[in-house]
C-alpha cells in the first residue's frame, strides 16, 4: 500500500492532501449534526473525499486478503464511508424535517448564487413537498368542505429553533459579537482564538458559516 | 361535541409513539362528515347573520370547530408519515406484508413516492466522478470491526461476498461475516448478531 504522501491530489497548485479533505469533512460533519438548522453544502468535499476512497479500494484490491494492511485500510475506509453517511444522511433529515422554510430561503439563494443545497438535494426537498401535499390532498383535503380544502403551506411549516444554544470554539479572534438581549440591550463580546463558548445560535450563524467558529 | 372524534385521533397516534398503527379509515371518515355537517350549518347561519347578528357567534364557533378538525387530521397524517419514513430506513424499498397491511392505499403509494425519491436522490450522490451512487441506508452505526459473529435466523440460501466468495445461510449456522455486507440482512431479521 502506498503511503500517505501518495494520496496526495495531482493537482498540486492547491496542495490539499487527502488528511485535509478529510479534516474539513470531518468538521463539516460535526457542524451539521450540532447545528439547528441547515448549513452550505460541502459537496467538493464529499466528492474529493469519494475519489481517495475508490483510489484505496483499488489499491486494497492489488494486496493480498490475509495482508494485515488490508483489513486495517478497510477499517479506516469504512469509517470515512461512516462519515460521509451519517453527514448527507443529517442533511436529508434537516431537508424533511425543514423542507417548507428551506425551500422558501433556497430560492432566494440561488438567485444570489449561494444556495446551501447541492442540487441534487434541492430536487429532493422539491420532490418531498410535493409528494406531502398530494398525500395530503388526496387522502383528507380534497375531501374537505370547500374552503378548507387548502394546503396552508406556512401553517404546516416547521422552524430550526435558532435560539437554543451550542457549545462552540473559536478557530480565530473575533471582536464585537453582538448578543442581543431580551430587555433589548444588546451586548458586545470578544472571542478570542481558541476559547470555548456556550452561546444562542443565531447570533453567531454567520460566524459558523464562515468557518470562524467550530460546534463541539 | 364538535371535534370530539379527532382527539381520539391523536391520542391514538400519541399513545403508541413508537409503532404504527392500524390506517384509522373509518374515523376519518366520520370526521370529515362531521366537518361537511358544520360547514353546512355555518352557511345556513351565514347567510341569515345579516338581519340577525346574534348568531355571529355561532358561525365563529363552529369554523374554529371546522379548522380544529383539519389540523388535527393533518397532523394525524404527517405524523404518520414521519413513522412510515422510518420504515423506509428499516426495512428498504420493500415492506413486509404485516406491516404493509396496515398503511392505507394513498400511504403505500406516499411510501412509494418517497422511496423513489430517496433512491433517485442516492444514485445522484457522487455522480460528477463515476460513481454508482451511495446506499445512505448502509452505514447506519458507526463501525467498530470489520468482521462479526452472525446467526442466521431462517433459511435464506446463497449470499455472495463483496469479494467473490459465496457463503450458505442455513437456519440456525453461525458466520464470520464483514460488518458492511451484513447490516442489511441483520435489519430484515434474516441475521442476528452475536454479541
Amino acid at each position: 500500500m502506498e503511503s500517505t504522501e501518495e494520496l496526495q491530489f495531482s493537482d498540486d497548485e492547491e496542495e490539499v492532501t487527502a488528511e485535509t479533505v478529510l479534516k474539513t469533512l470531518q468538521s463539516a460533519w460535526q457542524n451539521e449534526r450540532l447545528s439547528p438548522e441547515i448549513l452550505p453544502h460541502q459537496n467538493d468535499m464529499v466528492e474529493c473525499m469519494l475519489g481517495q476512497i475508490q483510489h484505496m479500494e483499488r489499491n486494497i484490491n492489488k494486496l493480498s486478503k490475509t495482508d494485515l494492511r488490508t483489513s486495517i485500510h478497510k477499517m479506516e475506509i469504512s469509517r470515512i464511508k461512516f462519515i460521509i453517511c451519517n453527514y448527507l444522511k443529517t442533511r436529508l433529515n434537516k431537508i424533511e424535517k425543514y423542507c417548507i422554510p428551506i425551500l422558501n430561503q433556497e430560492r432566494q439563494r440561488i438567485e444570489t448564487d449561494t444556495n446551501y443545497l447541492t442540487p441534487s438535494e434541492y430536487k429532493y426537498a422539491q420532490e418531498y413537498v410535493l409528494n406531502m401535499e398530494n398525500h395530503m390532498k388526496n387522502v383528507v383535503l380534497n375531501k374537505m368542505p370547500g374552503n378548507m380544502q387548502v394546503f396552508e403551506m406556512n401553517k404546516m411549516a416547521e422552524h430550526p429553533n435558532l435560539q437554543t444554544h451550542v457549545f462552540l470554539k473559536a478557530n480565530e479572534t473575533i471582536n464585537g459579537v453582538v448578543l442581543e438581549d431580551l430587555t433589548g440591550e444588546d451586548e458586545e463580546i470578544d472571542l478570542e482564538e481558541g476559547s470555548q463558548h456556550i452561546l444562542q445560535y443565531k447570533p453567531i450563524a454567520d460566524l459558523l458559516k464562515n468557518g470562524k467558529v467550530t460546534l463541539l | 361535541m364538535f371535534a370530539e372524534k379527532v382527539i381520539e385521533l391523536i391520542k391514538e397516534v400519541d399513545r403508541n409513539p413508537d409503532t404504527i398503527d392500524q390506517y384509522n379509515d373509518e374515523k376519518i371518515r366520520q370526521i370529515i362528515e362531521e366537518m361537511h355537517l358544520l360547514f353546512k350549518l355555518n352557511m345556513n347561519d351565514a347567510n341569515a347573520t345579516t338581519e340577525n347578528r346574534s348568531l355571529w357567534t355561532t358561525v365563529q364557533v363552529r369554523h374554529s370547530a371546522l379548522e380544529r378538525n383539519k389540523r388535527c387530521i393533518l397532523a394525524y397524517l404527517y405524523n404518520r408519515m414521519k413513522k412510515i419514513k422510518t420504515l423506509r430506513w428499516e426495512f428498504g424499498a420493500v415492506l413486509p406484508p404485516d406491516i404493509r397491511e396496515l398503511l392505507s392505499d394513498d400511504e403505500y403509494q406516499w411510501f412509494s413516492k418517497y422511496s423513489g425519491n430517496l433512491a433517485l436522490y442516492m444514485r445522484s450522490l457522487g455522480q460528477d466522478i463515476g460513481y454508482s451512487g451511495i446506499d445512505l441506508t448502509e452505514n447506519l452505526k458507526p463501525p467498530k470491526s470489520l468482521f462479526i459473529e452472525v446467526l442466521c435466523v431462517v433459511d435464506y440460501g446463497k449470499l455472495e461476498l463483496e469479494d467473490g466468495d459465496v457463503v450458505m445461510l442455513k437456519k440456525n449456522s453461525r458466520h464470520y461475516l464483514p460488518t458492511s455486507e451484513c447490516q442489511t440482512l441483520i435489519r430484515q431479521g434474516i441475521l442476528k448478531q452475536i454479541m
